[in-house]
């Protein structure tokens, strides 16, 4: 059995409770940091609170149907909150709590809303600021009570008086809250799940019980979480992914969901609970391992030491095991070593000593944070999925990890490819529509297969790699598909490189335009002892070339053989915003950059081995330079296949 | 009767005149600001209140208590508390430490007990603790409860101060020139802080402050000096009309330009 029947009656999040209270009982089920403790909710507590709100719910005029819409940091209540108004029939609908005025109004308007339940002051305040644009809006519960003594609005109650109101319900009808538990079903709408689409208003996806339940238990195969486990909750509540581990998973499970106490005490808190389970974007691995690379620097001569020595075997052994070649005796004694000496208490700074899994997904990781993760014994996974698909479709297995893709199908997922490259997917985790707007549902899931909108391929080990957007995939004059922007990124990880432009739309191969970082290679040419004057004379050196040569054909090895890089240049100056080459986020303006070089992009298809360049360049404060140069076109030798 | 009551007081330094003859009254529960132009005696009225200074005449009582001759920890006892314009915090000890020590006036057990840890003085140190960990979330202070204050930046020093001024429980807090040195959004902070305080704990606050805007906004009643004078006391409103105000602070043509212009 590996579906939701396992659960046996269990098959939805209050039945779940219900179950969990009277087997777990008086283990602890929550914890949250408040005045500098760690105060603790048991199953019992968590159940008692979901179901005496929940039957205020009810007193106050919840129907079954109703949707509750939460916005608020991570907290106890929060989910006390969404499994009361699940169990009285409703659905839950998180926001995130850094959203706008009109993000908020929006999405609690268009869910239908009769109920929001609102942490504090700063976000009661934008609801009743939008309360006149919220006809349907019956109340607005508020669980911090902090500043809010001048409120009288009539829509307010505090979280602890409609507590105070069920607990009196339930008094008088003990047997109301289990009976409106049971009638519960596992294809019931659990929770509305906005995502903000890249164009027009987000779309509400709903997912049922079934879905969320048959994502956490699909996942907990490959990826095990234990009941005495303990899993620190910091990403919006409102996001999936977080929903799929604080929320469901844990109930399915059993083990312990910790609420820092501040966003700003995130990474202080998670060093005291010591996580066995993490869940993180990719910022906040980098932050991670850039911390610990600042420490180093001021640690002691003898600690320093230690990581020169150590960080190198770390990262040999990370890679040998990426590429699944044999350790040999003597690199594992060693590491054994380094791990006593280094590794052992690097993790325990940052605490992850405990860490059995932790997974980063929805953008790519650079290799150098992978690497370093897994060299002292981190065992980070890279995640993809969707929303409408619960949260997750692959996953990295155990011991068969590659930085650039996302690894395999989870159980009960299946996976195949559209003619345009897309990635489709089916399993019973895939979600049952958008709210209220069937087109966008008959767009997204067609015959049980979703539709990502992302492009990719399996690598020969059958991992997933995901490219891009698929509206952002172009074509060489073949056919043949690539993402200038996925093979820009992984070039990008390179330190030695700080831009870079891949063309090839209509051409017959790609080749790439790249910008060396001055700072590094600078720093690098001194250490060769090459002397440079400028820029343009830095990243014209011979030896320049050789050295990103390497870097991009290190690049070529992860991309299929028809989408790799045949020739390259680099460029004379840096590309820049005040040139209008890049965007003032950093983006590469394509169409400008590609018309500003042309010379240089038709020599690359051209034959030729330089273009001379005579140019004007202005500088920031209005002058002008003339530079006179000339560019190599290096041509990279490509095995075949 | 005014839960703090100043009559006519008199404080000179050789020849200068700080202080002249200054009344008023503070009533329970209120925000009263103390302004003025450089110079007015405002710091030095606070310095008479919290005990730095002594008048040479007139009175100051608190609760019906004269305060004049009492030192400053003992009317720390008696419930005053009061933050500096340039903080005066121990630098190189822990933010958490800092508010410990705000404590210190309603430590009971000796240095024995203390130093042995044992019975009353464990118990204490939970009881304190307990006081100052709600302090600290009142501030929003959270993520640096354990860091060097020394270390921090300005603005949250000045939380920081006031968080170890209320540490020690006042029933009426002097704050001089709360915001001095913020950015805007730090002030905004700072006087919803001073707001919350006032109404959530029903702590008097006495106030200097240079930002009218804050004044105005924050202050039930307001007191001018003006080179160690009253010149004015009334709710804000009234002040920012008053002729005599508007004279120290904008000059005799402009004031008088202000004036007829009205009529």
């Amino acid at each position: 059995m590996s579906g939701i029947e396992q659960l046996g009656k269990a098959d939805t999040f209050p039945k779940l409770l219900a179950q969990n209270a009277q087997r777990l009982g008086s283990r602890v089920a929550l914890r949250e940091k408040e005045f500098g403790i760690w105060q603790s909710f048991t199953w019992q507590e968590y159940h008692q609170h979901v179901r005496d709100f929940g039957l205020g719910l009810i007193q106050l005029g919840m129907q079954k149907g109703d949707k509750v819409a939460i916005i608020g940091d991570n907290r106890p209540e929060w989910i006390f909150a969404e499994l009361a108004a699940q169990g009285a029939g409703g659905a839950a609908v998180g926001v995130y709590q850094d959203s706008n005025l009109n993000e908020v109004a929006y999405v609690i308007d268009h869910c239908d809303a009769t109920f929001v339940v609102a942490e504090d002051q700063e976000q009661v305040d934008k609801i009743l600021d939008m309360a006149a644009k919220l006809p349907k809006l019956k109340h607005v519960i508020y669980t911090d009570p902090r500043g809010m003594r001048g409120y009288h609005h009539p829509l307010l109650l505090s979280f602890d008086a409609v507590e105070a109101r069920g607990r009196e319900l339930g008094s008088a009808q003990p047997e109301l809250w289990s009976q409106k538990v049971q009638s519960g079903r596992a294809d019931d709408v659990a929770i509305i799940s906005y995502t903000s689409g890249t164009t027009g208003f987000p779309k509400g996806a709903m997912l049922t019980f079934r879905n969320l339940l048959s994502m956490s238990l699909s996942l907990n195969q490959v990826d095990r979480k234990l009941p005495d486990d303990e899993f620190v909750s910091f990403l919006p509540l409102a996001w999936i992914g977080e929903q799929m581990m604080s929320v469901s998973t844990a109930l399915a499970i059993g083990f312990t969901v910790n609420f820092p106490e501040e966003p700003e005490t995130v990474m202080e808190n998670i060093r005291e609970i010591g996580p066995h389970a993490m869940f993180a974007p990719p910022r906040i691995w980098e932050n991670l391992a850039s911390s610990v690379q600042v420490k180093a620097m001021d640690a002691t001569p003898f600690k320093r030491l230690m990581y020169r020595l150590g960080m190198p075997l770390g990262r040999k052994v990370a890679d040998l095991r990426f590429s699944g070649q044999p350790i040999s005796l003597p690199t594992r004694a060693l590491y054994r070593l380094a791990h006593l000496a280094l590794f052992r208490s690097l993790k325990d700074r940052l605490g992850l000593s405990r860490l059995r899994t932790g997974s980063t997904g929805g953008a790519a990781l650079g290799p150098d944070v992978f690497r370093f993760f897994h060299g002292i014994g981190v065992p980070l996974k890279q995640i993809y999925g969707q929303t409408e698909i619960s949260g997750i479709s692959c996953i990295h297995r155990d011991r068969d990890i590659q930085f650039h893709t996302v690894g395999l199908p989870i159980p009960g997922t299946e996976l195949k490819f559209s003619d345009s490259g897309e990635i489709l997917s089916r399993s019973p985790s895939v979600f049952i529509g958008y709210y209220k707007n069937e087109q966008a549902t008959k767009e997204a899931v067609v015959d049980g297969w979703l539709h990502s909108g992302d492009a990719g391929y399996l690598s020969e080990r059958g991992h997933l790699i995901v490219i891009d957007r698929i509206k952002d995939v172009l074509r060489l004059a073949d056919g043949t598909q690539f993402s200038p922007q996925y093979i820009e990124n992984r070039l990008k990880f390179s330190p030695y490189i700080k831009e870079a432009v891949v063309i090839g739309k209509d051409r017959p191969y790609l080749t790439a335009m790249l910008c060396i970082d001055m700072g590094i290679v600078g720093k690098w040419a001194e250490k060769k002892r090459i002397s440079y004057t400028t820029y343009t004379d830095l990243s014209a050196k011979p030896e320049v070339y050789e050295l990103l040569q390497k870097e991009v054909e290190q690049v070529n090895a992860t991309l299929p053989a028809a989408a790799r890089i045949r020739k390259f240049v680099l460029l004379y100056k840096e590309l820049d915003a005040d040139d209008e080459e890049l965007t003032r986020t950093r983006k590469v303006r394509r169409r400008f950059v590609e018309e500003r070089y042309r010379e240089i992009i038709e020599a690359l298809y051209g034959g030729q081995q330089q273009v001379a360049i005579d140019t004007t360049i202005k500088f920031q404060d209005g002058r002008t330079a003339q530079i006179r140069t000339t560019l190599l076109v290096r041509q990279l030798q490509l095995e075949a296949g | 009767m005014g839960q703090l009551q100043v009559n006519g007081v008199f404080l000179h330094f050789g020849g200068v005149t700080a202080l002249a003859d200054v009344s008023f009254d503070v009533q329970p529960k209120t925000v009263h600001a103390i302004i003025g132009p450089n110079g007015a005696g405002k710091t030095s009225m606070l310095n008479c209140i919290s005990g730095v200074y002594r008048p040479q005449r007139g009175s100051i009582r608190f609760e019906g208590r004269d305060l004049i001759g009492l030192s400053p920890h003992r009317r720390t006892k008696l419930g005053l508390a009061r933050t500096f314009q340039n903080i005066a915090l121990f630098k190189g000890m822990t933010v958490l430490d800092n508010l410990l020590i705000g404590r210190h006036c309603h430590q009971r057990s000796g240095i024995l007990r203390g130093g042995l840890f044992y019975g009353l003085a464990q118990k204490e140190e939970i009881a304190h603790r307990e006081i100052v960990e709600d302090i600290i979330d009142f501030l929003e202070i959270q993520n640096i409860r354990k860091k060097v204050v020394g270390t921090l930046a300005y603005g949250l020093q000045k939380r920081v101060e006031l968080a170890r001024a209320l540490a020690l429980e006042p029933r009426l807090l002097l704050l001089d020139e709360p915001m001095a040195g913020m950015n805007a959004e730090e002030k905004e902070d700072m006087a919803r802080f001073i707001l919350d305080i006032n109404e959530d704990r029903g702590t008097t606050i006495i106030m200097i402050e240079h930002d009218m805007g804050v004044v105005m906004d924050l202050s039930h009643r307001v007191c001018v000096l003006n080179f160690g004078e009253k010149i004015a006391d009334g709710v804000p409103e009234e002040v920012q009309r008053d002729p005599a105000v508007q004279l120290a602070y904008l000059g005799e043509d402009r004031a008088v330009a202000a004036e007829r212009q009205r009529a």
